[in-house]
């Protein structure tokens, strides 16, 4: 099994969490769309890995899933904050900000 | 599963099982990848995403990392996919999609952006010169972890401080974000019995299921007159939507349904989420 199918497998992944960013509307699936590009990241580092016969892709795959951690711990508490106040999760009602 | 684990023998049947596995997952995890962009509803996502997630373990596993493989169903399908479905949960489970297009044109821009992003990646990929896998090390078997570990406390010891600090920043953050300030002081037991004195309506609201023919939490108590009274359903029932409007009982069709068995799923007020 050669590294690249499965770095093809992780492009088409990551272009499929893109696509879902672009076009979904509900914030809690957009962070789920980054999620899923996240994970296709950490596959590519896998399989550069398992190319390179040493740890270090592996290694960072495991930081790529910290800073996930942290990112969806923070995200999903501003979703809550902006639904507390706006009593709606679509990313088209926060738009206080918008000119 | 012991070759499929750690490194492959190489023996003729084992690449085959390991394309079969490989051609498997791929497509599942594309499949529900798609599934996840394209169902309305975020439960259904969720779940999706946890094919995926699960799929893509599989696939460490087989690329030589199993400790990544563990971390990743415990970490991300264990914790945080448990995470997004209980914010999923507190926000309202029936939180869908809106199909109309908010900004015109926008999928379609969104699909042409795609295609471009993902043409110039497979380029990229089909310029690199990646070579077939280095032969399988201890590293990638049984001593995993050690070799993980050492990676981790030696040459990346740095950046896992930061980490640290990282997830603690985090959580203190997550914590501020969640804490609501009491703007107004707590009503006194005092205060509560004049405001319900003043509201007129002395008396406790109807319990649910009061002379009507079921007695479920949703279904509405029948007033005197024979009306349903909106006021005997917990507002979080309606809300949601779990039962449809509150007020609406058909008796004739609660009775066919009482008579084959008392199956509430299908009964059409129950319908009114989909």
């Amino acid at each position: 099994m050669s590294p690249v199918d499965y770095v093809a497998l992780s492009v088409i992944l990551f272009v499929i969490g893109a696509v879902g960013v672009l076009v979904r509307r509900n914030a809690i699936v957009v962070f789920m769309c980054i999620e899923l590009m996240l994970n296709a990241c950490n596959l590519a580092f896998v399989a550069f890995s398992s190319m390179h016969g040493n740890l270090d892709g592996q290694v960072i795959a495991f930081f790529v899933m910290v800073v996930a951690a942290a990112e969806v711990v923070v995200g999903l508490a501003i979703l809550m904050a902006i639904y507390r106040a706006r009593r709606s999760a679509s990313v088209d009602d926060a738009n206080l900000l918008k000119w | 599963m012991r070759g499929v684990l750690a490194a492959a023998p190489g023996t003729n049947a084992d690449v085959i099982a390991r394309e079969c596995i490989f051609w498997i997952l791929a497509v599942a995890s594309v499949g529900a990848a798609l599934a996840m962009i394209l169902v309305r509803r975020a439960v259904h996502c969720a779940l999706m995403l946890a094919v995926v997630m699960l799929c893509l373990a599989t696939m460490y596993a087989m690329q030589g990392a199993p400790f990544l493989a563990f971390v990743q169903i415990i970490v991300y399908t264990g914790a945080v996919l448990m995470l997004f479905l209980f914010v999923l949960m507190l926000i309202g489970i029936s939180s869908s999609d809106s199909i109309v297009e908010t900004i015109k044109g926008q999928r379609m821009a969104a699909g042409l952006v795609a295609i471009g992003f993902f043409v110039i990646l497979i380029l990229g990929i089909g310029h690199a010169a990646i070579g077939p896998a280095a032969k399988p090390t201890a590293a990638q078997g049984a001593d995993n972890l050690t070799g993980i570990a050492t990676l981790i406390f030696t040459t990346y010891v740095f950046p896992f401080e930061v980490t640290g600090a990282l997830l603690i920043t985090a959580a203190l953050g997550a914590m501020v974000l969640a804490h609501r300030e009491r703007i107004s002081p707590k009503p006194s037991q005092r205060e509560l019995a004049a405001r319900r004195v003043a509201s007129g309506h002395l008396a406790p609201d109807p319990s649910p299921g009061v002379y009507a023919l079921h007695d479920s939490a949703d279904r509405p108590a029948l007033l005197p007159d024979g009306s349903p009274s909106d006021l005997s359903v917990s507002t979080a029932l309606s809300q949601r939507s779990v039962t449809g409007q509150p007020g609406f009982v058909p008796p004739e069709e609660t009775i066919e349904i009482e008579a084959d068995g008392g199956a509430r799923e299908i009964e059409p007020s129950g319908r009114a989420d989909s």
